[in-house]
Formats: structure tokens, C-alpha cells, sequence
């Protein structure tokens, strides 16, 4: 088993507070899925603000870094055996329904 | 990182009521005129909420978790804007509070937020409004429903209900009308319009023609719910609410029989009585003993007690049509309606035959508003079928069909189009 992330980037957020509440629901069964299966190790969201800092003068700017459909919203640390389960394991995320899109990362490992 | 240690789950409806809660209680902060932005700082609390648990899962108490995302996030706008009317008395009480104690944290506390859905309920029904208005606006802000959802549930387009929506909040910025529950004489006038709207909004769902059965059974709910909360609040509690109260259970208890497996609808006589929801209409039967204080009797006391009889009737032969005749006469009395009227005269038919049935029917004061009521001319056909007249029961029942467009209304009539032509040949 090695680790992979999932990184969640944009997604429409539904209008209505009923739609709000469908769409976490798909969300709570789908990590429920996967902590049930062993996978689900951690994840966190991101604020949609924060700071960047370029070379070389490490100017200092304020968000946002990204088109708001590339801005990471948040991720997941996850097991699998392989990049192709991790990836098969991602097809199932709810916020394809909304037009965002995961990405999918092995956590490097250096096996001295 | 987080790991939840268990996976919370939240309530039905939970995004929904947590709206309506959030914009009663911030319209208090903020003040009327303000609305447009107490909209904004909620979706805004909603859509952190959304963000953070669908990654996170649900916290334990979900609604604290939220009250304290949205209390921050005023605070954050209050410090940006100066907002507040500073002369107004909750501005006061929030900014001039004990020292070391945090006073918007009180907006947040259970009565008060009771307290502030009551002003709310108070100002979606506010006669000054137009009535078109109240009904659409009282699901926008207390039940959290969308313009598309009200627009669904109230049969029109989405353009309407923001147009009716609009109207009102023109009338809330311009300070036309007052964020609180009346006091004095004015509380019994401005509690009958509330009683009036919740009574529209539960026909609504119970009568409507809507194909959609869950948006139907929604509306039913947030009526009961909002006309509860009128009832348990010390300000507004009296009979009649306890009466409308009563009259909504005892009709919602027959939501599961009314319908056959197809959706089609199935009259009281026809319905299994399995079916009843025995624990609503005990809700029902208690808040109809309630209501019983007092000396005035309103339309709803005796709609509820209506509504009581068939519910404790053992089957529909065994049903106490004498006493539901007599409640109809003092119903037809205090509050005259040609629907009324039409009602009573179905109970006549019950006791005297159909001919007495469609005599009545002929007496009620304006019929002809009643032309295009597709149970007018359903009712009639009944009788003349009952008559034996298979003719002029197809007539009506045609009629009847043109003025529905209710598909489960078009199948009832076509059985009985059915059962004509199998009574004429």
C-alpha cells in the first residue's frame, strides 16, 4: 500500500441550501465509502485565500493564484496499491456531477 | 490534517432550516433594510459549512458549528462597514452590552433565535405586503427554499416568484415595514394574516395539483412547523393557532392513504384507514383540546373539529355525519365560502341522498365562482351518478375534466367517466 493525494479543484457550489445539503450527502457517502474500505487516511479543505511568493524577489501576493476553476479547494491522503487504483478509486468523487476535477498524486517515497 | 473520529449525520432539511434560522436572526442584527446583505452573509456561512464538511464530515453539534461561522463572518463585515443603523435598539443592546460578555453570541441563543423567526414569520405576512408576495417570500427567508423550488412548489415561473420577492424587499429597504411581532390590538389583526398565510401555504401542498409528491409534502411540513413555533412562542400562542395547528396534523395524517401505488388519488371512502397516521392525528386530537380555551370559534376550530370526526370515525359508514353537518352550518355561518358551502353539501348527501345534495349545491351563494372548480363539477357528477342519471354525471365529469390539469385528478375522472358507461350499458 503506498499513499496518494487527491487534489480537488473547483466545482459548482448548488444555489439552494436543499442542494447544498444533496451535495455534501454524496460527499459523506463517498469518504464513508472509502474509510470503510481502509483508504481514507486524512483531508482537509483549503481557504479560498492566502499568499504567494515568487523568485527571486519572493514578492508577496495576495490571492487568487489560479482561475477559480483550477483553485485547489481541498484533499485527500489516501491509501492504494497503485496509481491506477488511487485514479479508480477518484472516479467516484461527487464533484465530477459539478464540472470540477481531481488530481490524482503518489506520495513520494525515497528508499534509500 | 483531520482524521473525523466518527461520521456525523445531519437531519432532513437541516441546510434549509439552518438558512432560515441564520436570516431571521441576522435580520435582527443588521435590521430590515439590510436584507440583501444578511442574504449574502448567510449563503456565504452555507456554502463554508459545504466546503469544509464535504471534505471533513459533519462536526458533532452541526448547528453550533454554523451559528459560529455565521457570527464571525458578522462581525468581519460589521468591522469592514458600518452598517448598523446605530440608533436602533438591538444595535444597542448588542454594542452596550455587560463587559466582558459577548452580546451577539445572545442572538444565537435557542429562545432568542425562536424570537427572531417570529418577527420573521410576522413580517413575511404582513398585510402591507402583497399577498402574492407573502407566501413566496415566507419560503424564501424561513424555510431557505430557492427561487426555483418555490417557483415549483407554488406552480409558476422563476421570473414571477423573483418579481414578488423583489416587491417585498423594495418594501424592507425602504423601511416601510417593522422587524418585530406586534403587541396590543394590532397583534390580533396582524396573527389572523399569519394564520391566513400558513392555512395557504399548507393547502398549498395538501390541495395543489403538483405532480411532484416530495415538494407537496415539504409544504405541508413547513407549515406545521412555522404555525408550532407560533403556537410555543408566549407571544403569539393562543386558540386559534393551537386550531390551525390541529386542523393541519389531522389532515397531514392522511397524506400516506390518500394516493394508490400509481399516484392515483383516493377518495375518504376508498382510503385504507390503516394508513392514518395514528400518532399525528393524536398531535391533532391534543391541539385541538387546546385550542378549546377562549371564547371566540374561528374557521379553523371548526375545520379542525371536521377534520376530528372523520379521523375518529371507525369507517366511512360509521362516520357521525349529523355533528359534521352541524359544524359545516356553523361554518358556512362565521366564515361563508362557496368551497364551504360546496363541503356541507357533500355531507348532505351523505345523510339525505343525492338529490338533497345537488339542491344545495344549487343554493350556494355565488356559484358561479365555482365555474371553473374542477370539484364542483366533480362533486355534481357524483350525485347525478348516484342518481342514476348516467348523462348528466358524464357532463359534469367532462366539465370537470377541462378545468384540471392535474394528471391524478384527470385519471380519478376518467374511472368515473368508466363507471358511467358501465352504469349505461
Amino acid at each position: 500500500m503506498s499513499n496518494f493525494m487527491f487534489l480537488f479543484r473547483g466545482g459548482q457550489t448548488p444555489a439552494s441550501p436543499e442542494g447544498m445539503q444533496a451535495q455534501m450527502q454524496k460527499w459523506m457517502n463517498w469518504i464513508q465509502k472509502l474509510r470503510e474500505e481502509g483508504k481514507y487516511v486524512a483531508g482537509d479543505p483549503l481557504e479560498g485565500k492566502g499568499k504567494v511568493l515568487r523568485s527571486p524577489n519572493k514578492v508577496i501576493t495576495d490571492g487568487p493564484f489560479a482561475e477559480g476553476k483550477e483553485l485547489v479547494g481541498g484533499y485527500f491522503l489516501v491509501r492504494a496499491d497503485s496509481l491506477d487504483e488511487a485514479a479508480t478509486m477518484a472516479k467516484d468523487c461527487p464533484i465530477f456531477e459539478t464540472g470540477g476535477s481531481v488530481e490524482v498524486r503518489p506520495i513520494q517515497v525515497i528508499n534509500p | 490534517m483531520s482524521d473525523p473520529a466518527s461520521i456525523h449525520h445531519l437531519v432532513d432539511h437541516f441546510f434549509r432550516h439552518q438558512s432560515g434560522k441564520l436570516v431571521a436572526v441576522l435580520t435582527r442584527v443588521f435590521g430590515l433594510h439590510n436584507f440583501q446583505l444578511v442574504e449574502d452573509v448567510v449563503q456565504s456561512a452555507l456554502v463554508q459549512a459545504l466546503e469544509t464538511w464535504k471534505i471533513q464530515g459533519v462536526p458533532s453539534d452541526p448547528a453550533a458549528w454554523m451559528f459560529r461561522v455565521a457570527r464571525n463572518k458578522t462581525l468581519d463585515v460589521m468591522r469592514r462597514r458600518h452598517v448598523a443603523d446605530r440608533r436602533d435598539p438591538e444595535w444597542t443592546r448588542f454594542t452596550e452590552g455587560d463587559e466582558g460578555s459577548d452580546p451577539l453570541s445572545s442572538f444565537f441563543l435557542s429562545h432568542e433565535i425562536a424570537d427572531s423567526q417570529l418577527r420573521m414569520i410576522f413580517t413575511c405576512c404582513h398585510p402591507d405586503l402583497p399577498a402574492e408576495s407573502q407566501i413566496a417570500l415566507t419560503l424564501k427567508t424561513l424555510c431557505g427554499f430557492s427561487t426555483h423550488e418555490i417557483a415549483r412548489a407554488i406552480l409558476t415561473t422563476d421570473v414571477n416568484v423573483k418579481k414578488r420577492i423583489a416587491r417585498a424587499k423594495r418594501k424592507f429597504v425602504d423601511k416601510e415595514i417593522a422587524f418585530e411581532v406586534p403587541d396590543g390590538d394590532s397583534l390580533k389583526c396582524r396573527l389572523e394574516s399569519v394564520h391566513t398565510v400558513l392555512y395557504l401555504l399548507f393547502n398549498e401542498g395538501y390541495n395543489s395539483s403538483l405532480p411532484h409528491e416530495l415538494i407537496r409534502r415539504d409544504l405541508c411540513e413547513e407549515a406545521i412547523r412555522l404555525c408550532a413555533l407560533l403556537f410555543d412562542h408566549p407571544a403569539s400562542t393562543n386558540p386559534e393557532s393551537a386550531a390551525l395547528l390541529a386542523l393541519m396534523l389531522l389532515h397531514a395524517s392522511r397524506f400516506d392513504a390518500r394516493l394508490d401505488e400509481c399516484g392515483n388519488i383516493l377518495l375518504l371512502e376508498e382510503q385504507d384507514r390503516a394508513k392514518w397516521n395514528q400518532e399525528l392525528i393524536g398531535h391533532g386530537i391534543h391541539y385541538l383540546n387546546e385550542s378549546a380555551s377562549g371564547d371566540r370559534i374561528s374557521r379553523y376550530h371548526l375545520e379542525a373539529a371536521i377534520a376530528a370526526k372523520h379521523s375518529l370515525a371507525p369507517n366511512f359508514a360509521g362516520t357521525d355525519w349529523p355533528s359534521i353537518l352541524s359544524l359545516y352550518d356553523d361554518l358556512t355561518r362565521i366564515h361563508p365560502s362557496p368551497i364551504h358551502e360546496l363541503n356541507r353539501a357533500i355531507v348532505v348527501g351523505q345523510l339525505f341522498g343525492p338529490d338533497a345534495a345537488i339542491a344545495a349545491i344549487q343554493r350556494i351563494t355565488n356559484l358561479d365562482s365555482l365555474d371553473d372548480y374542477h370539484l364542483l363539477h366533480a362533486t355534481l357528477g357524483e350525485f347525478h351518478q348516484r342518481a342514476g342519471r348516467a348523462g348528466e354525471a358524464r357532463e359534469c365529469f367532462r366539465k370537470a375534466m377541462e378545468c384540471t390539469v392535474s394528471p391524478s385528478e384527470q385519471r380519478l375522472l376518467e374511472r368515473k367517466l368508466q363507471n358511467c358507461d358501465a352504469l349505461t350499458n
